[in-house]
């Protein structure tokens, strides 16, 4: 509700402290600047060590994998479109980790990073980025349309908005069975103008449907900015035009992003109800590599790559003694083998035989 | 076997799979307390509730891609559109979605959904409700399209269409609804997606009609009758996927083809068929393939002008006399 969006985006605002500097303004008025500082002490650090670590190597891999992704795309061995996730990988990691093994997840054509996130491997996703037999589409979907049914993760989708009326209906499906699974939704703040989030919200509410949408704000829908393309650039309050309850939160702070969404999957779960959150973040690269970024400048990058949010979460795990610098480098050793290990089976997994070109048309040809 | 219209040949298919399937459900715009605007669905919400036979708001891309991601999630919805011409705002969803999901899933993820309302011309509703739609449909890999033309089709494949696991657009003709047959009452009825049925032997020339066009080319071959023509009348009943097999057998034996439809000519269905049968039995035809479709024109609102605009059963008649040079 609307109240409810302001009391959520103020305590969003007080739980980051100082760090929600940057991401509370909308770029590029903000004069503002922040460096990296990590999360208040009296933000807790309630998870235990296993989690914390894991949240970091996730987002640790996700990073290396997508500078990966930049470098094979560079050298032609992934081809088509291939939008990276740099920048974003709190968003994704923290709320995927706020789901049960058996939750969904579906979202748009920027998923690799989500893809890894919910359980698919490196080696599966890469795979599928090199168009060979061995990618978790097949070779058939490429680097928009990654799926896996083992893990729930029902794809990458690449209209924007269109993934929005298909989470909702993958909610209504977990209700109708009367499970209690819940369907996570990321899109981009640009999906938000399209006419599927509106008609999705409403009917969402009107039936109550256990699904969460998560709108990762990186204030660029390609290379138009969020204040030419937004009447209303506070993304979370038009949940009220639904009555959706709403959350705005700080899209660079894995464990905001983790509490936030914990909050909307015990709503989902408990009273069948959806949420709306608007986590705000940033893209470092372009909306895809065919895109030189000449619409914002260098200045901009950087001022939020101060944020960043594996070096914000570096911080807090090293001041709270859950990692020290030997840990880090560590798991960096250990994430820099994990992509080359993705690497070498994307390269020497076969292309997909010929025949595979009539397969999967039909379930019933 | 009961007589019964067309209407209610649907509502029994919707009815028994309904009952035969917990997963199935049907949602639309009025299907439920309203009855349906056409009355197809009459009756549903009282026999199975609220839960499975469910009124959606007017938000066609929305509760289309809802459809399909309930079917993603295993269940099997039968979405109704009040009329096809509001298809057109679900056919992101429809196409993008439902038709390519299963491949660009490496065969994960199949659709079992079923697209229905009523297509075609109506009674004087002008130009953004009188559309055939099937070409759009039936271009899409992906898709099967299907329209009935008699109430025991319409029953059969209906039941078919909500078994199939791929997505299926399923278009009732709006002026057929109150048309009667006789349809057969066992509750495993079904006819197969695919097959075409010859409605009328000959063996002098093939009238290929579907839908509202079936009615019009009987009445045709009868009237050619008259005169010692003998025409076949085929009903493909599947337009994706097409039972070509079936017509070209008709072709060799007539050597002389009428392709009626009701929709525009350009890139229309009837130009597919044509196509498929110039290279497959070219040298079996005594004449070239002709076409009657509907008029080149957005539906025209005045009467005179609509049934102009509508292909008659004397055109067909004048196309087969044209192609067997008489």
């Amino acid at each position: 509700m609307s109240s409810q969006t302001t009391e959520q985006r103020e305590r969003g605002a007080t739980a980051t402290g100082s760090i929600s500097a940057v991401i509370d303004e909308a770029p590029p008025k903000s004069e503002k600047t922040s460096k990296a500082t990590s999360r208040q002490p009296d933000a807790g650090l309630e998870e235990d060590r296993d989690t914390l670590v894991r949240l970091f190597h996730q987002m640790l891999l996700i990073r290396r994998f997508e500078e990966k992704c930049a470098e094979s795309y560079s050298l032609g061995k992934i081809g088509g479109f291939c939008h990276l996730y740099i920048g974003q990988e709190a968003v994704g990691v923290g709320a995927i980790s706020a789901l049960r093994d058996d939750d969904y997840v579906i979202t748009s054509y920027r998923e690799h990073g989500q893809a890894i996130a919910k359980g698919i491997s490196p080696e599966a996703v890469m795979a599928e980025l090199y168009g060979k037999s061995g990618g978790c589409s097949h070779g058939k979907g490429g680097s928009m349309h990654l799926f896996d049914k083992r893990v729930n993760f029902l794809g990458g989708h690449a209209i924007v908005g269109g993934q929005i009326p298909l989470a909702t209906g993958v909610a209504f499906a977990s209700k109708y069975k009367e499970t209690d699974q819940v369907t996570l939704c990321f899109f981009g703040e640009a999906a938000v103008n399209q006419g599927a989030f509106h008609e999705s919200l409403n009917m969402a509410q009107l039936w109550k449907l256990p699904c969460v949408y998560v709108c990762e704000n990186n204030m660029y829908g390609m290379g138009t900015s969020l204040e030419r393309a937004m009447s209303l650039q506070n993304v979370a309050e038009k949940a009220c035009a639904y009555e959706v309850e709403s959350e705005f939160v700080d899209g660079m702070d894995v464990l905001a992003m983790r509490a936030a969404t914990q909050r909307a999957v015990k709503r989902a779960r408990e009273k069948s109800a959806p949420t709306l959150i608007e986590a705000r973040t940033y893209r470092y690269m372009g909306h895809s590599m065919s895109d030189p970024g000449k619409y914002r400048t260098r200045a901009e990058i950087e001022k939020y790559q101060q944020r960043d949010p594996i070096k914000l979460f570096s911080i807090t795990l090293k001041e709270n003694s859950i990692l020290n610098d030997k840990g880090i480098s560590d798991l960096e050793a250990q994430v820099k083998e994990q992509v080359e290990q993705a690497v070498r089976f994307a390269e020497e997994s076969p292309e997909p035989e010929p025949g595979e070109l009539y397969t999967n048309v039909y379930a019933n040809p | 076997m009961a007589t019964m219209t067309m209407r209610d040949a649907l509502n029994q298919a919707l009815r028994e799979e309904l009952a035969r399937d917990p997963d199935v459900f049907l949602m639309g715009e009025e299907v439920a307390e309203y009855q349906g605007a056409y009355k197809v669905t009459r009756g549903l919400l009282e026999e199975f509730g609220p839960k499975r036979v469910i009124d959606t708001p007017i938000t066609e891309l929305g509760f289309a891609g809802l459809g399909v991601g309930a079917a993603m999630a295993g269940l099997r919805p039968i979405v109704e559109f009040m009329t096809f011409n509001f298809s057109l705002l679900a056919t992101d969803q429809i196409i993008n979605s439902a038709a390519k999901m299963l491949y660009m899933s490496g065969g994960q993820f199949k659709i079992p959904i079923v697209f229905r309302g009523p297509g075609g011309s109506a009674y004087q509703v002008s130009s953004q409700h009188s559309q055939a739609l099937e070409s759009w449909y039936a271009y899409f890999p992906g898709l099967k399209v299907v329209m009935p033309s008699t109430p025991a089709d319409a029953k059969g494949l209906l039941k078919s269409a909500i078994r199939d696991d791929d997505p299926v657009i399923f278009i009732e003709q709006e002026r057929m609804y109150g048309m009667k047959g006789e349809v057969p009452e066992d509750e495993d009825f079904t006819i197969p997606l695919g097959v075409a049925e010859v409605k009328r032997e000959g063996t002098d020339a093939t009238i290929i009609a579907r839908s509202l066009m079936v009615p019009a080319a009987l009445k045709a071959a009868e009237e050619l009758e008259k005169d010692g023509i003998s025409c076949e009348v085929i009903d493909p009943r599947t337009i994706r996927p097409l039972d070509i097999e079936a017509i070209v057998e008709s072709v060799k034996k007539t050597n002389r083809v009428v392709i009626a439809e009701e929709s525009h000519p350009f890139c229309g269905v009837a130009a597919e068929i044509s196509a498929e049968i110039n290279e497959r039995a070219f040298d079996y035809l005594d004449a070239p393939v002709k076409r009657v479709s509907g008029a080149d024109v957005p539906m025209p609102y005045a009467k005179n002008l609509e049934q102009l605009a509508i292909p008659s059963f004397e055109q067909i008649v004048a196309a087969v006399r044209e192609v067997s040079y008489l």
